[in-house]
C-alpha cells in the first residue's frame, strides 16, 4: 500500500536524510522524499498497519533532522 | 518571505551590524570576545542547538555540525570577526536558498494554475457554488465568460471560443459548441455554457494532470541519485580530510623534519576544509533544475512524468513515429480534384450528390469538400455497388463515381492517378470527366517537425505504419523520414521497436517512440521512451506514455527534445561548477592559500549561482 504525506522541511539535504530515515524504518518497503513538492510517498510492507509504522517513521525523522514535519 | 525567513533576515541584520560595530571597537582581551559572542549567538544559536541534538541523535557529520565546530574553531584561535562572519554568511545563503526553493515552488504552481475553485450548479434556475469534487456524474453546470471548465463534460447548450494554453501551451482560442466535448482545465472566454458533466472531479483531466505534474519530481533521475548518494559520502570523507590535515602535518614537521608544529595554523586550515565540506549547493540545485524544467515544460504543453525520463529523453538518437493520427490527421480528405472536360467545382458537386446516400468515409469526404447543403431531389435512381461505387442520376444526367472496378465494368476509359491515395472516377453520361483523389491529411507541422528533429541532433527518423507501402513511402518521402516500414498490424509493431532496440549499438543513445496513445499502448511502453500525443482527454494515453504532449502538434516532440537537452545541460553545469570550485578551494585550503573568509564565499556564492542556473531551466518558451 502506498501513502503520500505533506511533509514541511527546510533543506534538500535533510530531505535526502529523511528519506534514508524512512526506509530505514521497520515496516516501510520503500519510500521516496520529494523536496520540491514537499511531499513524503511511503510503501507499506503488507499486513502493515500504516499509522503506527508513520509514528515510528516521524520518530526517525526527528531524530535525522530536527526541524522536520510530517502531517499525519 | 514567510514568517521564518523574515525572522532569520532580521537576525542576519542584527548580527551583521554589531558585527561590524565591534570590529571598530578598541577592546581587547575577553571583553572583545564577550562582546563578540553576541552577534555570534543571535546568529547561530540555533545551528548550535541542532548540532548539539545532531550529537545526541548520533548524527553527527551534518552540516550544523561542522558549521558549529568550524565557527567555534576560529574564535578559540582568536579569530572572532571571522568566527560570526562565516556563520554570518552561511545564514545569508540558507535564507537565500530557501527564499529561492520557495519561489520557484510558487512559480511552478502558478505556471499550473488550473485547478478550479468551484462549480455552478444549477438549482431552481439559479446558479449555486459548489466544491468541484462534490459534483456527481451527469449533473449540467454553467460555465460563464472567464470562468475555468471544472469538469470534463459535454456541452448542451451555447457557443463559446475556450483558451486551452494551461493546459496545451497553444495560445490560440479554440471555438466549442454544443455538441462538442469539453476538457476541464480550460478558460471560457466569450460565450456562457451549459454542460452535462461526464467524469467526476478526481477523474477529470485537470485533476490527473495536477497528480501526474506534481507527482514527476519523485520519480527521480541517475544525477539526483548520483548526488544523493555523492552527498553521502562527501562530508564524512572532507571531515576525516580536515582532521588528518589537523594532525598529521604538525605531526609531522615536529617529529621528522624537526620544525616547530605550528599547531593554530593547521587547525585553522582544517577549520577551512569543514567550511567547504557542506553539500548544499549540489544538493539543492539539481532536484530544483529538474523540478523547474519539468514545470516549464508542462507550461509548454508537455508533461513529463518523472525526471528520470526528462534525462532520458535528452539522450533520443532515434525517434519512431506511427503515422496514423501522429503525422497525419487520421481523418479522410479531398486532396486533389483532377478534373478532365468540366469544371473541379462542378465535377465535386456531381461525386458529392451521387453519393449523397452513402454514410461511407469515403462519401462524407466528399460532401465536405463540396461544402454546401446537398439538395437530395436533385438525386434519383440511387444505385450503389458494394466496393465499387455509386451510380445515380443527377439533374437528369447519369453519374457513376467509384472505383477503377467500378469503371471497367461500365467499359470506360479511365485514367489512373499518379498521386498517391484513395481515388474517385467519376463518369458523367459514359464520359469520363475526371477523378478526385482522397487521402489521409498530412498535419501542417509534420515536416518541420521531422527537420526541427533533425535540427535538434537526432540520427534517425523511422515511421510506421499499417497502411499500404505505396502510401506509407510517399509520406515518408513527402516528410523526409529516413526509414519506413509499412504494412504493419499492432502487433508487428512491438516487434519493429524490439528490433530496433536491438540494432542500436550504444545504450546511451535511446530511442522514442511517438504514437496516438490510444492502439499504441504496448509499443509506447516497450521503447526507452514513450511519447504520446493529443492526450487531452485520453487517460489511456497519459497511463502508457511517459512523456505526454497535450496537443497533437508533432513539432512538440522536438521541442520536449530541446527543453529536456537545456534542464540536462544545466544539471551537469551545476555538478561540475560546485563540485569543481569546492575542489579547488579544498586545495587551496590545504596549500593555506585559502581563507575561511574564501571557502564560507565559495560555499554560499556557489550555491547562489547554482540556484540561480537551476532556475533557468524554468524558461523554455524561446526553445
Amino acid at each position: 500500500m502506498k501513502k503520500t504525506y505533506k511533509i514541511d522541511v527546510d533543506c534538500a539535504n535533510c530531505a535526502n536524510k529523511m528519506e534514508e530515515a524512512v526506509k530505514k524504518t521497520a515496516g516501510v518497503k520503500d519510500a521516496t522524499v520529494n523536496f520540491m513538492a514537499l511531499k513524503m510517498i511511503v510503501e507499506f510492507e503488507d499486513g502493515q498497519e500504516p499509522k503506527a509504522v508513520m509514528k515510528e517513521v516521524l520518530k526517525n525523522c526527528k531524530k535525522v533532522e530536527d526541524d522536520c514535519e510530517i502531517f499525519l | 518571505m514567510n514568517k521564518k525567513q523574515k525572522k532569520m533576515f532580521l537576525r542576519i541584520l542584527i548580527a551583521a551590524a554589531l558585527m561590524i560595530l565591534f570590529s571598530y571597537l578598541p577592546v581587547e582581551g575577553y571583553l572583545r570576545f564577550g562582546l563578540f559572542m553576541i552577534p555570534y549567538l543571535v546568529i547561530g544559536y540555533d545551528i548550535l542547538k541542532k548540532a548539539g541534538k545532531g550529537i545526541r541523535n548520533r548524527q553527527v557529520f551534518d552540516e550544523n555540525f561542522l558549521m558549529a565546530v568550524a565557527t567555534l574553531g576560529a574564535i578559540l584561535l582568536g579569530d572572532y570577526s571571522e568566527g560570526v562572519a562565516v556563520m554570518l554568511f552561511y545564514q545569508i545563503g540558507e535564507l537565500f536558498q530557501s527564499y529561492a526553493v520557495g519561489k520557484s515552488r510558487r512559480n511552478i504552481s502558478d505556471l499550473m494554475d488550473i485547478r478550479p475553485d468551484y462549480a455552478n450548479v444549477e438549482h431552481d434556475g439559479t446558479l449555486e457554488k459548489v466544491d468541484p469534487d462534490e459534483v456527481e456524474i451527469g449533473t449540467i453546470i454553467v460555465v460563464q465568460p472567464g470562468e475555468k471548465v471544472p469538469i470534463d463534460g459535454i456541452i448542451l447548450e451555447g457557443k463559446t471560443s475556450l483558451n486551452t494554453s494551461a493546459l496545451t501551451g497553444e495560445s490560440l482560442p479554440r471555438d466549442a459548441a454544443a455538441g462538442d466535448e469539453i476538457i476541464s482545465g480550460c478558460i471560457n472566454l466569450t460565450g456562457m455554457i451549459r454542460v452535462r458533466t461526464t467524469k467526476e472531479f478526481g477523474e477529470s483531466t485537470v485533476s490527473k494532470i495536477l497528480e501526474l505534474v506534481e507527482n514527476s519530481s519523485s520519480r527521480k533521475s541517475r544525477s539526483e541519485n548520483f548526488i544523493s548518494k555523492f552527498a553521502r559520502y562527501y562530508t564524512p570523507a572532507v571531515c576525516y580530510g580536515a582532521i588528518a590535515l589537523a594532525i598529521l602535518p604538525p605531526l609531522v614537521r615536529m617529529l621528522l623534519l624537526g620544525l616547530s608544529p605550528e599547531w593554530g595554523d593547521w587547525i585553522y586550515r582544517a577549520l577551512t576544509f569543514l567550511v567547504i565540506s557542506c553539500p548544499c549547493a549540489l544538493v539543492i540545485s539539481i532536484p530544483l533544475s529538474f523540478f523547474a524544467g519539468i514545470g516549464g515544460a508542462s507550461n509548454a504543453g508537455v508533461l513529463v512524468k518523472g525526471s528520470n525520463y526528462l534525462e532520458t529523453l535528452s539522450q533520443t538518437k532515434y525517434v519512431v513515429f506511427d503515422k496514423t493520427g501522429t503525422m497525419t490527421q487520421g481523418v479522410f480528405e479531398v486532396s486533389g480534384v483532377h478534373h478532365n472536360n468540366i469544371e473541379k467545382e462542378q465535377l465535386l458537386e456531381y461525386a458529392a450528390l451521387a453519393e449523397s446516400a452513402s454514410s461511407h468515409p469515403i462519401s462524407k469526404s466528399l460532401q465536405h469538400a463540396y461544402g454546401k447543403p446537398i439538395d437530395r431531389s436533385r438525386v434519383t435512381d440511387i444505385e450503389e455497388t458494394s466496393g465499387n461505387g455509386m451510380t445515380a442520376k443527377v439533374d437528369g444526367k447519369t453519374v457513376a463515381a467509384g472505383n477503377a472496378k467500378l469503371m471497367k465494368r461500365l467499359g470506360i476509359a479511365y485514367k489512373d492517378c499518379h498521386q498517391v491515395g484513395t481515388v474517385v472516377h467519376i463518369a458523367i453520361d459514359g464520359q469520363y470527366a475526371g477523378h478526385i483523389l482522397i487521402s489521409d491529411i498530412v498535419k501542417p507541422t509534420a515536416k518541420e517537425a521531422i527537420q526541427s528533429l533533425k535540427k535538434a541532433g537526432v540520427a534517425k527518423t523511422i515511421m510506421l505504419t499499417g497502411d499500404s507501402k505505396r502510401v506509407a513511402e510517399q509520406v515518408a518521402a513527402e516528410l523526409g523520414f529516413d526509414e519506413v516500414y509499412s504494412e504493419l498490424l499492432p502487433a508487428d509493431k512491438v516487434a519493429k521497436v524490439e528490433e530496433l532496440l536491438e540494432k542500436k549499438k550504444n545504450s546511451s543513445e535511446k530511442l522514442a517512440f511517438v504514437g496516438d496513445g490510444i492502439n499504441d499502448a504496448p509499443v509506447l511502453s516497450r521503447a526507452d521512451i514513450g511519447i504520446a500525443m493529443g492526450a487531452m482527454g485520453s487517460d489511456a494515453a497519459i497511463e502508457a506514455a511517459d512523456i505526454v504532449l497535450m496537443d497533437d502538434d508533432p513539432l512538440k516532440v522536438a521541442k520536449a527534445i530541446r527543453i529536456s537537452r537545456k534542464c540536462i545541460r544545466i544539471v551537469y553545469q551545476n555538478i561540475y561548477f560546485s563540485i569543481g570550485i569546492k575542489v579547488i578551494c579544498l586545495i587551496l585550503g590545504a596549500l593555506g592559500i585559502a581563507n575561511m573568509w574564501m571557502a564560507i564565499f565559495a560555499d554560499v556564492g556557489v550555491m547562489i549561482l547554482a540556484v540561480l542556473n537551476a532556475i533557468r531551466a524554468l524558461f523554455v518558451k524561446k526553445l
